[in-house]
């Protein structure tokens, strides 16, 4: 079988990509997404798009499916009812939840407290106590345990979580828990800490274990329902999810361990942008994503995103792998404000949403909003290409112009650039907390903007953060179908130690990783990938002694020569991201949090696809010309075709490129060279550095 | 005075900054600022800012206006007070309170300030300040509860400069760190510190290169102008002229077997500016309790309240400071005499915030809360390992503990939480894994919080089971008043604090001590107090009530507070509610008082010992 589809599941659209593996032709499908049961839109999508290639369902290979399903459950607080076991003495973990007040001084006076994810009375403790060195302080009392699951079976729970203290250094009590608790109510989901995230902090362990439960049955019912629906319709391909770190996990493994897939869809996205980065010869970039109400952004090096530890979505921050994507609410549906007190100009955090949207979608929003600034100063055409909506210019000039009432901005363009030019500014803020924050440099990585606002801010950030080439994939709407279907199968094992150097040898660590690698290569053994086809890559969480943050670094298990030498490799690699995220060195002794194995499968062998080969000139793509505003006048500008642009056009700025989800401004003193590939790469006008291709 | 020295003398000019650069600069600064706190609490070492995050950085323009940051300090103050030439590269810091003009109010507070230079010129400065866990002194922490002076309090650095001309002056830090008993802690968060601070100078730096100078500073010219147009208006809608209102709270004792300390705070508006005076408060304490404020202080805490609840995205600045007066007695709580002790300021500091809240809501309701968790109380625990791999080893716990947030305008405050911007509390699994001890126990204590339409939050009880023989010391207060409630709201219960020992005997331990000898088996029961209540609790909807009684927020016997008869398993009985209310609410007159501070002061203290197990403390008077 030679056809791969990448399926991905947004709020409004799901996006299909289905690709040919051995040409790298791509055929794609737009449909909407059917809330109620996703499975629905995935297979109407399908269809389609095997039905323009011509190709029935049963020619699938895989199906790489990135979902927001686990993400939607935890902002639309509609996950499960979740039961939660505590050691006593702790049945608060999470309404206290580490005492901690967002906002500045003062900040508790505005502050609503959301309720816990596992409510309290859904709480129970159990009679246990492991020390923190592991030994068993107060034995495990059976008979307790079932009195209080009895009591919680009453309560309606959905699933049930387990997290008690220490259990990450002996999880003996909560694998024993999770026994009775099976018995006791059969049937029922289970999330067990020492499982989830058998690491240190018992909130953010506990809060994590509760997510795992909270969105375990819908991501399990989805699933199951989906590979039913596949295998009904013929489709004989496997279903693989893509986690939040990128990963590509069995359908089977992600519905065990939900909360890893909570950045699912914005990881697609970071995987497409590798993807399209690397047919253009560029592998350190910064990702944009931009879309309606949010941006998504994110630092790849070496065509590796940068992962972190924590994973954000709404109100809740949990402990789970994921690709480091930081999100600001700040998107084309941003609503632009005059605070009566202030007089400033403010652009978000407000949203227009879909509903009534911007100004210009005649659909009854009035405020203005970045898009209605983008309509008013030409950016967007008001014929969007594919004909599906049209933009009402002069709704967008009154909505702005209430700005300009509001401030001594004098003209509705004034007006609309400042709102450009300030949510540029946001965006830029997001950019610098992936790079200038991590002590990464911008200018020496490529910018890859997408999502279907990204194209349009894109070249403005690019002059912001001196990231060139900016480049624009093609089909910027559905990169995270991209990269769903380009990425490849990932496990990881991880154990906390928290243990100075000076408790630790070289051959005691070495033994405890290659334990971790022999577990986390267990699900791809079984999916089928040879043992000699998987990458093993080890990794720590270090810190000097008595911090409280770690910082992640690889590790090399060649330096490992039992003298010490593989610890020495360890202290210097993070003596250097230190020195590079805070300018300084201490002289005290380093300790291991947590170490991680993590194994991949081989990247798919897909051909990319070649655009027909043109001139420099892009005549034949040219629509129309339309006025644009630039520096503080209008000026012609050349519209141009996306779909018939050739590799080798040069378009000048100003100019705009339209396509069907799409619209791609470049600037004047820019030009956008069409790459082979199909991605656009803008860059300064005069810029030395020759692209290659 | 301190003498500046810039190689440019080129005078900046005004020019005009339009809106839309000001908010890009607005946000830049803002941006700088969070990169402050974020370079300091991954590098911190000490428990209290690395895992509580007990640090305040700032940003002022040249001449040392803070245009964005919290809790700020007076740069000019810190100026003034300093007797020597600043230039490029050097780095300042002091933590002598006396020198500084009340910059920082007690030793443990390491002030970094720097200049931050821009083609030879000051642009701007950067400061931030951390509290150390330890600066020596005669008890782990440096905090002694019984201290008359600051010479008992550690090691006081005066005002000098740590980096001169980017050189570091190690002979000076090697003289400090020798006085301290984790230098390493001291190193390393110093080192965060000035980094921090470093950070900021380099974002402020690449703005000017970007806006370039002369629109940079008129940006924060313009930003500081905004927030003083911005108070104007509020002032003179939410005061009426020529009136003055006032409000009294209390902190229970000074650790000396005095007090209450009474601190009373007025304001009266005339014209466009208001006078803040604090004249009325008691004088100043013999124990350790005084807090040395800052008249800029003042005017930024009483910033804080108008602003966060007028437009709470505002990027709060100095600007304003020309429209507040303000007044501070001599020799009184609020300015000691010079050596007065003043280590255990926190409780004022704590105060403060409730003092500000009863008398600015007294005008408006917006901002009219309940008395809240307004200290942060430390607990320390200390000793040398007397087994195992780490015998003879020193540990030294330094911790902060959280209570009631009081009820608020907008709904119930919080159980067990935090008054102070990004506290959090240290990980029970993170302190068994780096101190002899186990946590027993935390958790909320069913019924602390005020009742009220809107709850108060619950207090929140710790049991700490010690493993290793060491000293333990407490920093805590309102255990004698009571964390009063508004609009009809009952007080919060007052904190509480013993030893189990492991021989089965009780031992009631005092708000403020130290060094008091724990042995493997004894445990410490730490309980701190709940928020006032606001609003009337007879209109609290009952079924909510049977809810936290479910929750075991709330007793079935807590409920009858708000009169509410509910079973066990939180069924209400709707007849017998009714009568209660009906009875409960009988004879009532509306509106209800405004503060409901619990009995009068003279019966709080005939009662303190039958009620708490502590003798009340004396009445305080003027030191000779």
């Amino acid at each position: 079988m030679t056809y791969r589809i990448g399926v991905d599941v947004g709020g409004t659209f799901t996006d299909i990509l289905l690709m040919n593996e051995e040409t790298g032709e791509t055929f794609r499908a737009k449909t909407a997404s059917t809330p109620q049961d996703q499975s629905i839109g995935v297979l109407r999508g399908m269809e389609r798009a095997c039905k323009q290639a011509g190709i029935s369902l049963d020619q699938i290979g895989e199906v790489l499916h990135g979902t927001t399903v686990a993400t939607n459950a935890i902002l639309e607080g509609k996950g499960a009812k979740v039961g939660l076991l505590t050691t006593t003495g702790f049945r608060q973990v999470l309404q206290i939840a580490r005492s901690f007040v967002p906002g500045g001084l003062a900040g508790w006076i505005i502050w609503p407290k959301p309720e816990p994810l596992a409510s309290l009375e859904d709480t129970f403790e159990i009679r246990e106590r492991i020390g923190s060195d592991g030994e068993v302080v107060i034995e495990l009392d059976e008979a307790d345990a079932r009195v209080q699951l009895r009591k919680l079976a009453k309560r309606g729970v959905e699933a049930l979580s387990i997290s008690l203290i220490n259990s990450f250094t002996n999880s003996s009590h909560e694998n024993r828990l999770a026994e009775i608790a099976a018995e006791e109510l059969p049937g029922m989901p289970i999330s067990v800490s020492s499982t989830v995230l058998p690491e240190l902090r018992e909130y953010e362990r506990t809060i994590t274990t509760v997510a795992n439960a909270y969105v375990q049955p819908q991501v399990a019912k989805y699933v199951a329902n989906l590979e039913t629906q596949l295998k009904g319709s013929g489709v004989q391909g496997k279903l693989f999810i893509l986690r939040s770190d990128g990963g590509l996990v069995s359908a089977q493994t992600a519905a065990e361990n939900p909360v890893s897939l909570l950045l699912s869809g914005p990881a697609g996205g970071v995987a497409g942008a590798v993807w399209v980065a690397e047919q253009t010869g560029y592998r350190d970039f910064l990702t944009i994503d931009i879309g309606g109400t949010s941006t998504d952004v994110a630092l790849v090096q070496d065509l590796t995103p940068r992962v972190g530890r924590e994973t954000t979505v709404g109100d809740l921050k949990v402990r789970a792998t994921s690709i480091d994507v930081r999100t600001i609410g700040a998107g084309g549906g941003s609503i632009a404000h005059v605070p009566a007190l202030t007089k400033a100009l403010r652009v978000g955090p407000q949203s227009a949403g879909a509903v009534p949207g911007p100004a210009a979608y005649g659909a009854g929003g009035v405020e203005p909003t970045v898009t209605d600034a983008n309509v008013v100063l030409g950016y967007l055409p008001t014929e969007l290409a594919g004909g599906e909506i049209s933009l009402d210019r002069a709704a967008a000039r009154t909505a702005v112009q209430r700005i300009v009432d509001a401030t001594s901005l004098n003209t509705v363009e004034a007006a609309a650039a400042g709102i450009i030019d300030i949510v540029n500014e946001n965006m830029l803020g997001a950019l610098r907390l992936v790079s200038v924050q991590q002590g990464f440099d911008p200018r020496e990585f490529a910018l890859v903007a997408f999502g279907g606002a990204g194209p349009l801010h894109a070249n403005a950030l690019g002059i912001l953060t001196g990231a060139w080439p900016v480049i624009i994939p093609p089909s910027p709407g559905v990169l995270c179908a991209y990269g769903d279907a380009t990425t490849n199968l990932r496990n990881e094992s991880v154990r906390t130690l928290v243990r100075r150097f000076s408790d630790m040898t070289d051959d005691r660590l070495k033994e405890m990783l290659l334990e971790l690698a022999t577990s986390a290569r267990v699900p791809l053994t079984t999916g089928g990938i040879a043992a000699a086809d998987q990458e093993i890559t080890y990794s720590a969480d270090l810190r000097y002694h008595g911090q409280g943050f770690e910082i992640p670094v690889t590790i090399d298990l060649d330096a490992f020569d039992g003298k010490g030498g593989g610890l020495d490799v360890l202290s210097s690699a993070f003596d250097a991201e230190h020195q590079r995220l805070f300018s300084f060195l201490l002289d005290t002794e380093h300790e291991v949090v947590t170490i991680r194995a993590t194994v991949s499968g081989p990247r798919p062998e897909v051909i990319a696809p070649v655009l027909p080969e043109g001139s420099s000139d892009p005549a034949e793509a040219l629509i129309n010309t339309s006025d644009i505003w630039a520096d503080g006048g209008f000026v012609k500008a050349n519209i141009y075709d996306r779909v018939k642009l050739k590799a080798r056009n040069v378009i000048h700025g100003p100019a705009i490129v339209t396509e069907m989800d799409s619209t791609t401004l470049v600037l004047p003193g820019h030009t956008a060279t069409v790459h082979r590939s199909g991605s656009i790469l803008i860059q300064p006008l005069g810029a030395t550095e020759t692209l290659e291709g | 005075m301190a003498k500046l020295i810039e190689t440019s003398t080129t005078p900046l000019r005004s020019v005009d900054v339009d809106v839309v650069t000001l908010d890009l600069v607005e946000n830049g600064l803002r941006n700088a600022r969070y990169e402050m706190d974020e370079v300091l609490f991954r590098t911190a070492l000490s428990p209290g800012i690395r895992e509580q995050h007990d640090e305040f950085p700032l940003i002022a323009n040249r001449e040392g206006k803070m245009v964005v940051g919290q809790f700020g300090l007076s740069v000019p103050d810190f100026l003034d007070n300093f007797d020597g030439t600043i230039e490029e590269g050097d780095v300042l810091l002091t933590s002598d309170p006396y020198s500084c003009g009340g910059s920082i109010s007690h030793a443990n507070d390491w002030l970094v300030v720097m200049p931050i230079y821009f083609e030879g010129r000051i642009i701007g400065w950067s400061a931030m300040f951390g509290h150390m866990t330890d600066v020596g002194g005669k008890t782990p922490a440096s905090m002694p509860t019984d201290a008359k002076t600051i010479f008992e309090e550690g090691v006081v650095i005066p005002p000098f400069r740590l980096y001169k001309k980017g050189e570091l002056d190690q002979d000076a830090l090697k003289i400090i760190l020798n006085q301290v008993r984790k230098p390493d802690w001291n190193r390393a968060d110093l080192n965060g510190l000035v980094a921090a601070c470093r950070t900021a100078g380099r974002r402020v730096q690449e703005m000017c290169a970007r806006f370039g100078v002369d629109t940079f500073d008129s940006a924060l010219d313009a930003l500081l102008d905004r927030n003083y147009q911005a108070m104007k208006v509020l002032l003179a809608m939410v005061f009426k002229d020529g009136e003055t209102i006032s409000f009294t709270d209390y902190i229970d004792d000074d650790g000396r077997g005095n007090g209450p300390y009474e601190l009373k705070l007025s304001l009266t508006r005339t014209g466009e500016k208001v006078l803040l005076d604090f004249t009325g408060s008691s004088p100043q304490a013999e124990g350790p309790i005084n807090y040395y404020i800052n008249e800029n202080l003042v005017r930024m805490f009483f910033g804080i309240y108008m602003i966060t609840v007028a437009d709470p995205q505002i990027l709060w600045n100095d600007g304003f400071y020309p429209l507040v007066d303000v007044e501070i007695p001599k020799d009184s709580f609020w300015q000691p005499k010079f050596p007065a002790a003043l280590n255990a300021r926190n409780h004022g500091i704590g105060r403060i915030f409730d003092l500000f809240g009863g008398l600015l809501g007294q005008t408006n309701p917006n901002l009219l809360n309940a008395a809240g968790f307004s200290s942060s109380p430390h607990f320390m625990y200390s000793g040398n390992y007397t087994t195992g791999p780490r015998k003879g080893e020193w540990f030294q716990l330094y911790s902060v503990c959280f209570g009631g947030i009081p009820g608020r305008p907008i709904g119930d405050g919080p159980d067990g939480h935090s008054l102070w911007p990004s506290f959090v509390n240290i990980p029970c699994e993170y302190l068994e894994s780096y101190y002899p001890l186990r946590i027993d126990r935390l958790e909320t204590i069913t019924d602390t919080g005020g009742a009220g339409l809107h709850r108060g939050g619950n207090g929140v009880e710790v049991e700490y089971f010690f493993q290793e023989p060491g000293t333990i010391a407490i920093h805590d207060d309102r255990w004698l008043t009571y964390p009063w409630g508004v609009n009809g709201g009952e007080p919060g219960a007052r904190g509480r604090k013993w030893i189990q020992r492991v021989d089965g005997t009780k031992e009631i331990l005092p708000s403020k001590f130290i060094d008091v000898p724990v042995f493997p088996g004894d445990v410490l029961h730490y309980i701190t107090w709940g928020g006032g209540g606001w609003g009337d609790a007879l209109l609290r909807d009952p079924e909510l009530l049977a809810l936290e009684i479910r929750r075991g927020l709330i007793s079935t016997e807590g409920a009858l507070r708000y009169g509410v008869v509910c079973s066990e398993d939180g069924v209400v009985d709707e007849s017998a509610t009714k009568a209660l209310r009906e009875k409960l609410g009988a004879g009532r007159v509306y509106p209800l008082p405004t503060f409901n501070m619990g009995p009068p002061l003279a019966t709080i203290l005939e009662n303190a010992f039958a009620e708490t197990g502590l003798h009340a403390p004396k009445w305080p008077v003027p030191l000779l």
